[in-house]
């Protein structure tokens, strides 16, 4: 993202002026009309400036009828006929594939009812082959896609001829894509349909959030934001949120929020249609059985998340709409997007982890833009209810959270490229022109590029041996062309930015496909283990290439399936307003008993955090060491932190084995004792080998892994793919070390590094804390796990730490072993029986 | 260089070096299992342009163990090249490593799967399998006569052990402790196959030892009797 003072000025404008409704066509004003509706300002103004040629930013909340002012001019301007075997008039691309779909269901019925002769269609990585073919021969007048699909149209040679006739892009809910990789792809391809339509015009549609001009820069063509006309639909008052405790009990730790099944079960029977929202799939799967358990009047309630097969979430999506649910335990899957008939209560299930995400979710309940939505927040454990606390805060004030938008990704760039030279020939002085006119790589240097192209062409290696498999290569006048079209085939095979583990399918018998789960977790179930899924008890029959076998039923205690990336971050925002609550006795007063008994705890088993002073617990705790530093600096600050901290560690011999970092805290553990606090946490931590240290990090190793993908260094993993032993796979892991070790400046490392930052803080700011706590390290040991402790040594999101500490436990473990079997010499004796019971294989 | 393990097999000591080979001191001979070489430029004709420095960084490290042993003998235990164009398309510069390497010690090189012919302008001798009296030195572990002692590759063994609060795989050596010895891979771009698979498991009925590649030093660990996981095997 360019600095502001690069930016053109961004025209913002407010919808208060009264609305200029000559401006709508009869037909149009008609159909309004009928329906006892008005055209909201701000549609209106969406289309009068859609007219004058203004790119457009819509910001306004939930409920607001953004897509319909989104596509009010294309609807106005396709009124009229257009000759036969016109191209695409209309791209609109959202994020997601059911949104997509969704919209051209909602978009059918005023196109019917005034009898326009517009088609609609979709385009997804789920469209069959018959009907790409048939909107290649004949275009739809609006189009509907994600960024996925719209890399995979661009990258054809028949792309400039597809979209000739294109007039208008709708980008939808752009908040949810700028700043993430996928969102760097659709501004390439942006920036390409510029190149190839420059008379289309762009309309963002986002919800409220904070850096609107950077998300102005996003949507516009030049990408700085110029062009562009901001418009703001004022937030209706702050939703109304109370926070519920269960009755008795309120857990130490864990982020279930299990406890709450029957009250939240309360106040589903008091409510039509009630949303719980929980933050991850394994989280709504254990909510569904508790509640499920207790529910005697058969309230039909449902489950959506994004692991389940498409089919039943569709299923689930029309019986919300249809009316027939009474409540829905839902993830992220329902964040977006979609209008799901009216739902009258939204409940937040564990700490909802930022504010305008929170405003988002409630905003689901009463969607008409003049009520206040109520809705309740549910804390999980104790900890949580100082974090929905400081949510209420946040949202009271009206805080807007989130992160800037950081600079695109130099692997989608890799990807972009390969896609420009399948769709064609192309000069590299002009792709960069091209390519800075996306405004996550404006401000990209030119020699960069050249080495991302470079990478693109042959490898970009030092040691010149690739030249015969070069995929790309250049002319006598420079131009770059595509070497064969298999690799466009490789190039559409693994287009995309998402990384995902490899998923297994959950099929009964060889019948329906309930959804999918990862890999790592069928391989480690055995026949007959039970687990839960998609809200079933499931019994795991066997693995079979590329999926899994279950049937229904089974005993025992059953697992539940997690997923990588599960975690949500919370905000920085509210770090520092739980700080200051833990920091304001009088406060508590707020409290239930159990939190308040807590924080007294707490001051009785060790200290709290102070205001001046940095507290650093150490503790055993199952045959490890832990050390955990209160902080409150942030998450990406205690990832530096925690790196500085384990390399300072290693150093002293105290063999640390990974850490943890929350915004609240960072946790480490180790083989030995930590001692002497003030030597691990003095000023002078920064040293010249941090960076190599850091590179040898998990975190980094698997960036590495997204990078290596992404920019089409390795193939994309298929789901279930079959892998077979003459297949060409190498681990990302070894391709790091080599590269590190023999070309350190290789694009593909500095892409890593440039993505690893982004969760990490610079050590300037990691210094300061560190100079301001100097001499006030209050070091507490203590012989267990203190009170404040438990919620982090219970997270998830652990980095692994490769140094001596795992050599120091191999031994350990060796030794135990070799005296628990009583032998002295290894080659003398065989091991007859088996040690299944030390655990051993 | 690091602490070497004895192992004791066929009135022989060989010994286990952490970084994956076998020594046999009384034959001064150095043997290596699966060092698939040009596995990048393997890759790289079908597209994948991954990093061309696995070769270089395996023959790094076999100068490191023949710094170490100067043994007479290398002997190589098949999938020496990723595959069968692999040879010729060594860098000149790894290729001139390789002749240096081959004027101070004699290679054999073991046919496998990966590389079941070799050029004849390889330094150094090319079997299908070696015999050394009562050892065979073959890529994939076979049938072994009565009194036969097999050293081979092949299968990339590596291991997971349970360690306080975790669990830690490595690539490994895997032994019956009598008659059979599986190497770890050599290769920089190598990956490997859990000693659990059935694959692996199989052919160590009575169970055995394995040992874990560590810095500078083996962790050895039993293995109890052979127990395909459920699920997985058929």
């Amino acid at each position: 993202m360019s600095d502001s003072a690069a930016r053109a000025p961004v025209r913002r404008q407010n919808t208060t002026k009264p609305a200029a409704s000559g401006l709508l066509p009869p037909r149009f004003a008609a159909w309004f009309a009928a329906r006892g509706w008005r055209a909201r300002p701000h549609q209106l103004e969406v289309l009068s400036l859609f007219q004058s040629g203004q790119d457009i930013l819509l910001i306004a909340p939930t409920g607001g009828g953004k897509t319909l002012s989104g596509f009010l001019p294309s609807l106005v301007d396709l009124a009229q006929a257009r000759p036969e075997g016109s191209g695409v008039h209309t791209l609109y691309v959202s994020p997601l594939k059911a949104l997509a779909i969704d919209i051209a269901r909602n978009l059918a019925d005023p196109v019917a009812e005034m009898d326009l002769p517009i088609r609609i269609e979709t385009r997804t990585g789920d469209t069959p082959q018959n009907r790409r073919l048939r909107q290649k021969e004949t275009p739809p007048d609006i189009l509907l896609t994600t960024p996925e699909s719209l890399a995979l149209l661009l990258s054809q040679e028949d792309a400039p001829h597809l979209f000739r006739d294109l007039r208008s892009v709708i980008i939808d809910e752009v908040h949810a894509l700028a700043g993430i990789k996928r969102g760097d792809l659709l501004a390439l391809g942006l920036a390409r349909l510029s190149v190839i339509a420059p008379q289309a015009r762009r309309i963002g549609l986002s919800a409220t959030i904070a850096y609107k001009p950077e998300l102005a820069a996003y949507v516009s063509a030049d990408g700085h934001g110029g062009g562009l006309t901001l418009l703001e639909v004022p937030d209706p008052a702050p939703p109304d949120l109370s926070i519920m405790l269960p009755e008795g009990h309120l857990p130490w730790a864990g982020h279930m929020g299990l406890a709450a099944a029957p009250d939240i079960l309360e106040r589903v029977k008091q409510a039509g249609l009630t949303i719980i929202f929980v933050n991850t799939r394994a989280q709504a799967e254990l909510m569904f059985q508790d509640i499920w358990r207790i529910n005697e009047e058969t309230l039909p309630i449902a489950i959506h998340h994004g692991s389940l097969d498409v089919a039943q979430r569709r299923k689930v999506e029309a019986a919300m709409a249809a009316g027939k649910l009474r409540a829905v335990i839902a993830t992220a899957s329902l964040d977006l997007g979609i209008d799901w008939g009216a739902v009258d209560q939204v409940i937040q299930v564990g700490a909802p982890k930022g504010v305008s995400r929170l405003v988002q979710r409630v905003g689901r309940a009463n969607h008409r833009m003049d009520e206040t939505s109520h809705a309740i927040l549910v804390p999980a454990n104790r900890f949580e209810v100082l974090e929905c606390e400081a949510a209420r805060q946040g949202v009271a004030a009206r805080e807007l959270d989130g992160d800037p938008p950081r600079p695109g990704g130099l692997d989608v760039l890799a990807q972009h490229l390969l896609g420009l030279a399948c769709a064609g020939p192309f000069h590299p002085d002009a792709a960069f022109a091209e390519i800075t006119r996306a405004s996550p790589y404006a401000d990209i240097d030119r020699a960069t590029f050249d080495a991302v192209l470079g990478f693109v062409e042959n490898g970009g290696y030092a040691l010149h041996v690739y030249e015969r498999y070069q995929k790309l290569f250049r002319d006598s006048e420079g131009v770059m062309h595509l070497r064969n079209p298999r690799i466009a085939r490789q190039y559409r095979m693994n287009i995309g930015t998402i990384v995902e583990a490899p998923m297994i399918r959950l099929r009964f018998g060889r019948g329906a496909v309930l959804g999918e789960v990862e890999e790592w977790f069928v391989t480690q179930l055995r026949a007959g283990d039970t687990f839960m899924f998609a809200g079933r008890l499931l019994r795991f029959v066997r693995l079979q290439e590329t999926w899994a076998e279950v049937t229904d039923g089974g005993g025992g205690k059953p697992k539940v399936p997690t997923y990588q990336g599960a975690r949500m971050p919370l905000t920085t925002g509210l770090a520092a307003r739980v700080r200051a609550i833990m920091n304001d006795p009088a406060q508590w007063q707020a409290f239930p008993e159990p939190v308040q008994e807590w924080l007294s705890l707490q001051q009785e088993r060790s200290v709290l955090p102070g205001k001046d002073d940095l507290l650093v617990e150490t503790f055993p705790r199952q045959d490890l060491w832990y050390l955990v530093a209160y902080c409150f600096e942030g998450r990406n600050a205690h990832q530096t932190l925690g790196m500085l901290l384990t390399r300072r560690m290693e150093r002293l011999g105290i063999g640390p084995l990974g850490f943890v970092a929350t915004d609240y805290v960072i946790a480490i553990w180790s083989a030995h004792q930590p001692r002497d606090m003030d030597t691990l946490f003095s000023e002078d931590m920064m040293g010249d080998d941090l960076e190599s240290w850091m590179a040898e990090s998990s975190m980094l190793r698997r960036t590495f892994r997204n990078v290596a993908v992404i920019s089409g260094l390795i193939d994309r993993q298929m789901p279930g793919a079959e892998r077979s032993r003459r297949q060409v796979t190498v681990n990302t892991d070894l391709i790091y070390d080599v590269l590190r070790r023999h070309q350190p400046d290789h694009i593909l490392l500095r892409a890593t590094w440039e993505d690893a930052k982004g969760g990490l803080t610079d050590l300037g700011r990691v210094a300061g804390m560190l100079a301001r706590v100097k001499g006030h390290v209050r070091h507490m040991e203590l012989d267990r796990v203190s009170p404040l402790a438990v919620p982090v040594i219970l997270d998830v999101g652990r980095e692994r730490v490769a140094g001596q500490g795992q050599e120091d436990l191999l031994a350990e473990a060796e030794a135990l072993v070799t005296e628990a079997t009583g032998e002295e010499h290894p080659e003398n004796v065989l091991a007859q029986s088996s040690l299944s019971e030390l655990g051993f294989i | 260089m690091s602490a070497a393990a004895p192992l004791h097999i066929g009135s022989e000591r060989l010994m286990l070096d952490p970084s994956g080979a076998v020594f046999f001191p009384s034959r001064s001979l150095l043997v290596l299992a699966d060092l698939h070489l040009e596995k990048g430029s393997a890759a790289a004709a079908r597209g994948r342009l991954i990093p061309p420095y696995d070769s270089r960084l395996t023959l790094d490290n076999m100068s490191l163990l023949l710094r170490h042993y100067s043994p007479k003998t290398i002997l190589a235990l098949g999938d020496s090249f990723h595959d069968a164009g692999g040879a010729e398309r060594l860098a000149p510069g790894d290729q001139a490593r390789l002749a240096a390497m081959a004027r101070q010690t004699k290679f054999i090189w073991v046919l496998g799967n990966h590389d079941p012919a070799l050029p004849a302008s390889l330094p150094g001798d090319i079997h299908a399998e070696w015999a050394d009296g009562p050892f065979r030195f073959r890529h994939e572990a076979g049938i072994g006569g009565p009194g036969e002692c097999e050293l081979s590759g092949h299968y990339h063994p590596k291991a997971t052990v349970p360690v306080r609060g975790a669990a830690v795989t490595r690539p490994c050596f895997i032994t019956d402790g009598h008659k059979r010895l599986i190497l770890p891979a050599f290769g920089a771009y190598t990956g490997g196959l859990d000693v659990a698979d059935p694959a692996i498991a199989s052919l160590f009925p009575r169970g055995g030892r394995i040992f874990l590649l560590g810095q500078g030093r083996l962790f050895h660990f039993p293995i109890g009797r052979a127990r395909a996981r459920s699920g997985v095997a058929a």
